[in-house]
């Protein structure tokens, strides 16, 4: 059965165009912010106009880590939807509405920031406490991103009246997922900014319950990195296959896939607390269990990703155990840099075993480890691929092409990033396992031995990120060449298709009901228990701080 | 659904390896003892002075039985406790001999903080109202600095003291 795709108007393209300017402008910001960092804690300079370490570093977190990514993603997963599945011209409202209000969200916050009332890094950890209009921002941010959820939703909902009995079209089930995913996170968090954080903020409420509002944080913030990660994988699974002019792998094994990356990314967040007081040992330990239970979904990912490949190089007729290696379009960036983040994932989610480790975990926790295994993940994994995406996406919704020429830029920055992540993520590993802490300004401590090992390998992070950055700004020059001065010209949004002779996908995997059921009943399990317990053990009620950030 | 004969395989051993790698932890955990810190206790951070382990006279290093000993810090932004000297001088640096058991005990007067004696297995959240505790054996000798690794302010990178280990 072959699935009809709509072509973009010029007012869907601006809509998903909008998502992406902010991304690369966030791209720039941030990345300057993590340039600046890695020279100031390599102690060999100093940050000009007095301009004060943690400022940069929450301009860092909330850029990259929030703004970026929801941008990207929001965006990314709109046009995948309007590819596959349409929109109206009321949806398309919503979803400017939703632009908006996120965009609104994300300049209250980063103002409050750059005035320096919010040094409180991207976890915004209570009793640290910055200005209402931070939380207020972040808020926006969310209910914004809500908009664009129940957008999505309706999309898929619209197609599904007018194609009864269809399967929905594979990507459009991803979006659904993640997306889905996302509502029930972020109600964690939603629910700690605006019942904790405003009211206390703003002096109506006298105290904070600190581990419930970290708790309701990491309630949020592991699905949160797969919210990152998710759109990685819709890539891999339905986009590249078509880009090496292959097949679906199957069909059903990719909704399965994010299925279990459903059910297992929200009952998990005590592996972020595992060195934290006030938590039963047992429940930490059933929250691990169940976060190990993502390596499932992640080996089928491997297997069938592996298998595309294998399968495309055997049609063309390369033989041997590695033979169809060979084949793979290695000078299309498109496939490169995706494929550099695949490979990347590998020692990135080898380093997550061991973050979410019950022991483990001990041996890392805070440490610049932390930093190095997100700088692999996201800032390589997951980053390498949305790039991989956007070399394709910016040209189709401008009606401009890839050239050959920026498809060679293209590459050379792959490369660029792929040295500079190299030796930064290292560096960080190392010095993160010898007991160098993360989210530290440059110190000497108390001096010693140990000291100066963890101050040699902060110079390697600085060149590493001075590599990077030199890549940033070559990826801005790539954007900017697609957005507005490539040749006109049509560029394909791949799409991969089935085999003619797939297997149908069983119905169950589409009802809702259910498994949005067994995530909710998952949460309740991990969670009911120890939140009661963290509620009615609580100690007296932490009052605000302003004066340790600076205010 | 279709699984190829490969991916079966592939997945048997994935989720075998799987289940073998948390049974260990599980019998490390519940059975070796090897749980994370996750102390019950709470406490009022306003006056952690009540708490017998966090009178003034309590901090710093004492050593309760032959080999053993308790080690009592107060944090706060942005500096860690542990008590003075015969001088009066504030403490930075605690010496306890090779193999000895060394009970950590700290918690936080204001916002929250990480102890970690880098190189060793000790790292913890200090959090206010909750009392952070850890038991350690430190068998390695050598100076181990303590660092302050979760973020308590513009001052969280001058939160740090020593820790050495004598033959």
């Amino acid at each position: 059965m072959m699935l009809k795709n709509y072509n973009f108007t010029k007012k869907e393209s601006r809509l998903y165009m909008s998502f992406m300017y902010v991304t690369f402008a966030s791209l720039l910001i941030g990345g300057l912010m993590g340039l600046l960092q890695t020279l100031a804690r390599s102690g060999e300079f100093q940050l000009p106009f007095g301009i004060n370490y943690y400022t940069i570093l929450t301009v860092h977190g909330v850029i990259l880590g929030l703004v970026l990514t929801t941008f990207f993603i929001v965006g990314f997963q709109f046009a995948l939807m309007g590819k596959t599945v349409g929109i109206s011209d009321k949806q398309l409202k919503w979803a400017w509405i939703a632009f908006w209000t996120m965009l609104v969200g994300t300049i209250m916050a980063a103002v409050t920031i750059l005035v320096g009332q919010a040094n409180v890094l991207y976890t915004f950890y209570a009793p640290l406490r910055a200005h209402p209009a931070f939380y207020f921002g972040l808020a926006l941010v969310i209910v914004g991103s809500w908009i664009a959820v129940f957008t999505n939703f309706r999309q898929l909902y619209v197609w599904k009246k007018a194609n009864p009995g269809q399967k929905s079209p594979l990507l459009a089930f991803m979006v659904t997922i993640n997306m889905a995913m996302w509502f029930i996170a972020s109600l964690g968090v939603a629910t700690s900014v605006l019942v904790q954080f405003i009211p206390w903020s703003l002096g109506y409420a006298a105290t904070i319950n600190v581990l419930l509002s970290r708790t309701l944080f990491w309630y949020f913030g592991h699905p949160l990195v797969y919210f990152w990660l998710l759109p990685a994988y819709m890539a891999w699974y339905a986009i590249i296959p078509k880009i090496i002019g292959g097949k679906l792998f199957s069909d059903s094994l990719a909704r399965l896939a994010f299925i279990l990356l459903l059910l297992f990314s929200i009952p998990v967040g005590f592996h972020h607390q595992l060195t934290e007081p006030g938590i039963d040992p047992t429940w930490k330990f059933i929250q691990v269990v169940l976060t190990f239970m993502v390596i499932i979904p992640s080996l089928m990912t491997a297997f069938s990703i592996f298998g595309t490949f294998e399968v495309r190089g055997r049609k063309l007729g390369y033989k041997g155990l590695f033979g169809w290696l060979r084949n793979l379009p290695w000078n299309d960036v498109r496939f490169l840099a995706p494929f550099i983040g695949m490979v990347a994932f590998i020692p990135g989610g080898a380093g997550g075993i061991v973050n979410a480790s019950h022991q483990m975990n001990a041996l890392i926790h805070n440490t610049i480890w932390v930093t190095g295994h997100f700088h692999l993940t996201v800032a390589t994994t997951v980053i390498l691929t949305y790039f991989g995406m956007a070399y394709w996406l910016v040209p189709h919704l401008t009606g401009r092409r890839l050239t050959p020429k920026l498809n060679k830029l293209g590459i050379i920055q792959t490369i660029i990033w792929t040295v500079g992540m190299a030796i930064m993520s290292t560096a960080m590993h190392i010095q993160g396992l010898l007991g160098g802490p993360r989210r530290s300004a440059f110190s000497n401590y108390m001096g010693g031995e140990q000291v100066e090992t963890w101050i040699s390998y902060q110079i390697a992070q600085a060149v590493g990120g001075t590599i990077l950055f030199i890549g940033i700004i070559l990826m801005i020059y790539i954007f900017i060449q697609l957005a507005f001065f490539a040749p006109k010209g049509v560029q394909e949004f791949p799409i991969a298709e089935e085999e003619v002779d797939a297997e149908p996908t069983p119905l169950i995997l589409e009802n809702w009901y259910l498994w949005i059921g067994i995530t909710i009943a998952l949460i309740l399990f991990a969670y009911t228990i120890p939140v009661i317990d963290i509620i009615k053990h609580s100690p007296p009620g932490s009052i605000p701080f302003d004066w340790p950030i600076g205010r | 659904m279709h699984l190829h004969k490969f991916e079966k395989i592939w997945l048997v051993f994935g989720m075998a390896s799987l289940a073998l790698f948390l049974l260990i932890t599980g019998f490390a955990a519940f059975w070796k003892g090897t749980h994370p810190q996750s102390h019950i206790e709470t406490i009022d951070p306003q006056n952690v002075e009540a708490h017998e382990a966090f009178k003034p006279e309590n901090l710093g290093l004492q050593e309760v039985a032959d080999g053993k000993y308790t080690v009592n810090i107060v944090a706060s932004a942005f500096n860690y406790d542990f008590g003075t000297d015969a001088d009066g001088k504030a403490v930075k640096r605690i010496r306890v001999p090779k193999g000895s058991t060394v009970l950590f005990q700290i918690t936080t007067k204001d916002v929250v903080h990480g102890f970690q004696v880098a190189g060793t297995n000790v790292n913890m959240m200090v959090e206010p109202g909750h009392v952070s505790r850890l038991e350690t054996v430190m068998k390695n000798t050598g100076e181990f600095t303590v660092v302050c690794n979760e973020y308590c302010g513009v001052g969280h990178h001058q939160m740090f003291a020593v820790v050495e280990v004598y033959e």
